[in-house]
């Protein structure tokens, strides 16, 4: 026995555009063996990306799927989630499109709890546009816009979503896709805003302008700074500084999720209750 | 004189005294809106106030989302999945919008966006009326692209353009400018509203064939490709980019040309259905007036007073202004010994006027920005100083 | 199934097997270093990531962890587990 990806791709654009050893072909197919086990039908999936390289997924799902602009993919998904409550809707997006120009949308999409999953594949740099720092490049690193190093300190995207009050908040890497679509299948299932961070490599952009050129090298600088939560707590904070914690890092089964809540409205106005 | 509910009652119709941003709410669900993303701004916000009160009632679904990109977003995204879907802003967040408005111009998703106009650029006069986003609602968004925008000056019109302005989008598959200002939208007039089944609503043509073929632009045999909303068994692609007829991306120069050419087409070769202008005392006209929304309401007062004064003035009203309607202007200004454009700008539609005939007649401009309407009085000195 | 072309490699004593789509394949040594068991060896064709592509050099060594194919980018692995053969008995 076998697993079959082809269902879920459009095997006629294979192969696709990323870098040899690029993380984003990791994510997509992590993706593919959560939808799998959740045994979802791609007619019933929408994707919509913005822009970037992580951006340029959807083309290559087999599912409905929609390209967007820089940053607003969250908001075009909230359009399709509104109208289409019973479906699933999936946005995927890199660090740059979804934390900096995307920021608001994020936010707010989280403080709704609308049941959309969120993935970012963060890969620390703007990859496509030739490898500019975003805001999770780390300090000191060197970048196409800081060639004397990043001067600004960078977000923990993970905490930054769950206090914008995402129901489902989730670390997984590259380095471990196993794992990761664990996680992924975990946010997809969850009924309200989950969100995925992947730390993922981009060598070509990041990697090579900070000695980790080779694919392997930084997929290993990844794996080895990945720590289970757990661990991660019990760690110092020079240790803690130096790695990242990974796992399901918040999870609230609890809360309303936000076209649960229209739907019920249109319902009770139906009534008169 | 009678009192209101006996005149009702002997014409059997029901008046509505309805404020313009109420009329447009009310003919967007006659029309069959069931989505509405918007953003408070004002002049514009009873339109958000009065559809979050009106959808959910329909079964359809309004949401204030966190700015007005995200707005038009949620609007396209809607759309994609097959509603009929508006947004309703003024001049700032028209700017902002402005990204997304081209996106929805480049995946050809139908779509209402209403402009009430005010004061700028910038923040400008948030309370008080312009008529300055006219140049913006063809221009605004970068790249080639097809514009239809509607400028309607009377509530009774208001209400049923803003019903044509669904149908064109549904028609055309393309998103459709409402332009009001902020008089029209917080002025309060009578309006009957049509019957239900009185009047045409358009929706978008669909796919018919195996949704496993289904080619999201395919323009083979019309210029409007055919439509399948998500989850319908198409899985199909769309994006930004320039795109083939399956929805992907492609830089070949030749196909470029064609489609970016279609878009064009859409709008340019079915002038016969988006164009509408009205006249006013325009028959003999010598002295031709042009103008639009509430401006042209005062150019009617003005035109009355000039004909008591023995000066044959008449108006050409561009209801559709973009395309901007040329021909008609050529018509009209060929008769007249000159033209008097009145617009609360200083100096926007002029530019299509002068043009239209071919500079071939004096064109007086009667421009005027600070917040204050255009009065009837500054319009007749003009006919006068040109008659 | 993968419609494009595959290189098969089926080992006689675990039934375990590995197919590697060439066409997709960039030559980004993953499977290689990812391995635990040396299955995978990169046959570098001209510069590093032109034409080079995975090839399975010990398949009898796969134990099908499946790490290869989870951590291929590229959808060039496909693993194909071997049926447990029942213990003989005497």
């Amino acid at each position: 026995m076998s697993f079959d990806y082809m269902p879920y791709m459009r095997e006629e654009k294979l192969p696709h555009m990323w870098c040899p050893g690029c993380g984003i072909g990791v994510v997509l197919k992590s993706m593919i063996r959560s939808f799998d086990e959740l045994e979802w039908d791609p007619n019933d999936i929408a994707v919509v990306s913005g822009i970037g390289c992580t951006s340029r997924s959807p083309g290559y799902l087999n599912m409905n799927t929609l390209h967007t602009t820089h940053g607003r993919a969250l908001s075009f998904a909230t359009g399709i989630k509104m109208h289409r409550p019973d479906k699933h809707v999936v946005v995927i997006s890199g660090d740059g499109d979804g934390s900096a120009i995307g920021g608001n949308h994020l936010i707010h999409a989280a403080r709704r709890n609308i049941d959309i999953t969120l993935i970012v594949n963060n890969n620390n740099i703007y990859g496509m546009t030739g490898g500019q720092y975003s805001p999770t490049t780390p300090l000191g690193t060197k970048a196409a816009t800081a060639p004397y190093g990043n001067l600004e300190p960078p977000f923990d995207l993970a905490n930054l979503v769950i206090g914008a009050g995402a129901s489902f908040v989730a670390r997984g890497h590259v380095a471990n896709g196993r794992q990761l679509s664990m996680f992924i299948k975990q946010g997809f299932a969850h009924k309200g805003f989950s969100f995925i961070e992947v730390i993922s490599n981009c060598h070509t952009q990041f990697g090579r302008r900070n000695k980790m050129a080779d694919p392997m090298n930084m997929i290993k600088w990844i794996g080895d700074r990945a720590t289970p939560l757990k661990k991660y707590e019990e760690l110092s904070r020079e240790d803690k500084a130096k790695r990242f914690p990974v796992g399901v890092l918040y999870m609230d089964e609890g809360r309303p999720e936000y076209t649960d809540t229209y739907e019920k409205l249109i319902e009770s106005l139906k009534t008169g209750a | 004189m009678a009192d209101k509910k006996s005149r009702e009652q002997s014409r059997g119709e029901e008046v509505k005294f309805w404020g313009g941003n109420q009329v447009i709410a009310q003919a967007a669900i006659a029309a069959g809106c069931n989505f509405f993303g918007g953003y408070p701004i004002t002049p514009s916000s009873e339109i958000a106030h009065e559809m979050s009160r009106l959808l959910p009632k329909v079964g359809g679904h309004f949401i204030q989302m966190e700015d007005e990109i995200g707005a038009m977003g949620a609007v396209i995204g809607a759309s994609l999945a097959g509603a009929k879907a508006m947004t309703a802003t003024s001049g700032p967040g028209f700017s902002l919008k402005l990204e997304n408005i081209g996106f929805g111009y480049m995946v050809e998703s139908p779509a209402v966006i209403v402009n009430v106009m005010r004061g700028g650029p910038s923040t400008g006069l948030p309370t008080h009326p312009a008529q300055a986003d006219l140049m913006q609602a063809r221009w605004g968004t970068h790249g080639d692209h097809p514009t239809i925008a509607i400028a309607p000056a009377f509530h009774q019109e208001t209400y049923m353009e803003t019903i044509r302005a669904f149908n064109l989008a549904e028609q055309f598959r393309m998103p459709v400018i409402l332009l009001l200002d902020e008089v029209l939208g917080h002025l309060s007039e009578g309006v009957i509203p049509p019957k239900p089944g009185s009047f045409e609503i358009i929706n978008r043509t669909m796919y018919k064939g195996d949704p496993e073929k289904y080619l999201p632009y395919d323009v083979s045999k019309q210029d409007v490709p055919p439509f399948l909303p998500y989850f319908e068994g198409a899985r199909w692609h769309t994006t930004g980019l320039n795109h083939d007829a399956t929805g992907f991306p492609s830089t070949d120069p030749e196909l470029i040309e064609r489609e970016m050419r279609r878009q064009y087409r859409k709008v340019l070769g079915n002038r016969d259905v988006i164009d509408k202008v009205e006249y006013f005392e325009a028959d003999d006209a010598e002295i031709g007036i042009v103008s639009f929304g509430s401006t042209a309401r005062a150019a009617m007062v003005a035109i009355k007073e000039a004909r008591n004064k023995g000066i044959k003035a008449g108006m050409l009203r561009p209801v559709t202004v973009w395309p901007y309607p040329k021909d008609q202007t050529y018509e009209f200004g060929r008769n007249c010994k000159a033209l008097v454009v009145p617009e609360f700008n200083l100096g926007q539609m002029v530019y299509e006027v002068e043009r239209a005939v071919h500079f071939d007649r004096p064109v007086k401009r009667v421009n005027k920005v600070g917040g204050v309407p255009i009065a009837p009085s500054e319009i007749l000195a003009a006919i006068e100083e040109v008659a | 199934m993968v419609a494009a072309k595959e290189t098969l490699s089926k080992s006689e004593k675990t039934g375990h097997s590995i197919a590697i789509i060439e066409e997709f394949c960039k030559g980004c040594t993953i499977c290689v270093e990812v391995c635990p068991t040396d299955v995978f060896v990169m046959e570098v064709v001209g510069s590093r990531w032109q034409g080079s592509t995975a090839m399975v050099k010990d398949i009898d060594a796969c134990v099908a962890c499946m790490l290869c194919e989870i951590q291929c980018p590229d959808f060039a692995i496909v693993v194909t587990k071997g049926e447990k053969k029942k213990k003989e008995t005497a």
